[in-house]
């Protein structure tokens, strides 16, 4: 049926949904942490930035998937069965007791697919954490030296100069890389594919495809030509929305502000 | 078997030549680094061609952009839209099957369907329009002052463009092209991960840290190793545009040059 496919483009909404809040979280602890006077936590926080860039995004997707996997899988293997003495690697093979395993062997369909989900969100909120991080941390640095001078002048103490004059006004700094990051986010979507999720690419493949004896009601040739370029179509569309979306964004909160975009909104009202 | 004979046997494996057959089990570490590293032959292959070639289609693409003619600026805008308003994923699966259908129909086309050359289009046309919006973004700002001072030289169409405007556009795009470079050659992991077929399993880099992975079921030592050749190769590449930075701005005097601030920025 091909309902399976109209519904995926909602995993896909749903996965932007819950991706872009935590990322963003992520990224403002990431950002917090390389912004730290203690050396090891900043190290942390810098290492967290720089090495996902460094790598390709897709090996983290690859990489995250198993290896979250495995963590969790260890850590209720520890817990559920300590009796269990044989180690966990044993040659090729990753074995924990049935009682650890995630989800449970006797779990139904569903569950397995929504763990499957759980673990591409995961993967992709700390590798876009790492992105807004960068970006954050950008936007800190940006905000003028001047302000938080002022607040330690009035007596603020450290942590009420951060969350009262550093946080709201590092947003309008940090906003033009947020957007690209969302544009990459969304650009990102489809890699739900290369994490054994069955969203768009997958649905489009299996649809497209005249091998298919599913859906032999309806016969065709080929068109898995015609189902991606309507994926095309279909991100072309989310992309400018997203770009109208921001720019209005954009606008809203440089009113008043001292930079260059404030000050061409101003000349506009005034002229 | 020594690492030595591994590397004789798998370091061009990836090209095909060398061992047909992938070893099985006891991977061992060097195996690992000889497979890894011989996949890289096709990131860097695929790197490098898109990025040479698309420099040119970038230029003109961004010459388009700026243009006052509507039929010139119109198809460039639209192209640079087109391929980066959608994820290069699925312009890798729609143009496979596109060649593929192309195909069918001219036998001509067969050689598109094969990654070496139907990847490459693709990332050709993905590099030169997001390379064309920044070079089209330091179009923008060259300084008013050097095209005045060129017209007043008498300088006009093709000397301009090549003396002043050319020259000029790249030191400034050049912080933000290094980018782009980087975050292409990353991209090149994709392609046999979308639509083209791995032909007798002469894969990249990805696609043996994979293959190691699943046989494996241990992702915590071939990705590591992955990404210690990405950072590599990464590292490579700043340094190759560093040079070449140096060389386009050689004529500022040495305290106004400006040393390359490189902050990757994904802007892909």
């Amino acid at each position: 049926m091909h309902w399976a496919f109209y519904l995926s483009f909602f995993k896909v909404l749903l996965l932007l949904a819950i991706t872009a809040p935590v990322a963003l979280g992520f990224g403002f602890l990431g950002a917090m942490a390389a912004r730290s006077h203690f050396l090891p936590l900043s190290l942390l926080g810098k290492g967290y930035i720089a090495i996902v860039r460094g790598v390709p995004d897709i090996a983290f997707f690859m990489f995250f998937v198993i290896a979250l996997d495995q963590a969790f899988e260890w850590t209720r293997h520890k817990v559920l069965c300590p009796e269990w003495t044989d180690p966990v690697r044993q040659g090729n093979d990753f074995i924990v007791c049935q009682a650890a395993k995630l989800p449970l062997g006797s779990a139904p369909e569903w569950v397995h697919e929504t763990y499957g989900f759980f673990l591409a969100v995961i993967t992709f909120s700390i590798v876009f954490g790492a992105f807004a991080a960068n970006v954050l941390f950008g936007g800190m640095r940006a905000v003028p030296h001047a302000q938080l001078e002022t607040a330690e002048a009035y007596g603020m103490t450290r942590r009420q100069t951060f969350w009262r004059i550093l946080v709201p006004q590092m947003w309008v700094y940090a906003l033009p890389g947020l957007s690209n990051l969302w544009m990459v986010l969304i650009k990102a979507t489809p890699l739900l594919f290369l994490l054994g999720i069955e969203d768009i690419v997958y649905w489009a493949r299996e649809l497209g495809s005249y091998k298919n004896p599913k859906f032999t009601q309806y016969p065709h040739g080929d068109w898995r030509m015609w189902y991606f370029l309507g994926l095309l179509v279909f991100y072309l569309g989310m992309t400018r929305v997203s770009e109208i979306g921001l720019e209005r964004l954009m606008r809203r909160l440089s009113r008043g502000q001292a930079t260059s975009g404030g000050e061409l909104l101003r000349k506009e009202t005034t002229a | 078997m020594s690492c030595l004979q591994t590397i004789q046997d798998y370091g061009l494996r990836s090209i095909g030549i060398g061992e047909r057959l992938l070893p099985r089990n006891d991977f061992t570490l060097c195996e690992h680094f000889t497979l890894i590293g011989s996949g890289m032959i096709w990131n860097i292959y695929f790197g490098i061609m898109a990025l040479a070639t698309g420099f040119f289609l970038a230029t003109a693409l961004a010459m388009g952009k700026a243009s006052t003619n509507k039929w010139l600026r119109k198809p460039s805008e639209w192209f640079i839209f087109l391929f980066r308003g959608s994820p290069l994923f699925i312009q890798f699966f729609f143009a496979y099957f596109l060649f593929l259908s192309l195909k069918q129909s001219f036998p001509f086309f067969d050689a598109l369907t094969s990654a070496w050359l139907g990847a490459l289009i693709v990332l050709f046309f993905n590099t030169a329009a997001y390379s064309g919006e920044i070079f089209y973004g330091a179009l923008r700002s060259i300084p008013k002052g050097d095209i005045e001072a060129a017209d007043a030289y008498g300088m006009t169409g093709w000397s301009r463009f090549r003396r002043i405007i050319w020259p000029t556009m790249l030191r400034l795009a050049w912080p933000a092209y290094t980018n782009e470079a980087i975050f292409l050659f990353h991209a090149t992991t994709l392609v046999f991960f979308s639509a083209f077929p791995v032909w007798q399993q002469r894969g990249d880099a990805l696609y043996y840290a994979g293959y190691f992975a699943d046989k494996t079921f241990n992702p915590f030592i071939p990705y590591p190793i992955l990404a210690f050749y990405f950072i590599l190769l990464t590292l490579v590449v700043i340094w190759g545009f560093g040079m070449i930075n140096k060389r386009l701005n050689r004529h500022l005097p040495a305290a106004k040059r400006s040393k390359m601030k490189l902050r990757l920025n994904l802007a892909r």
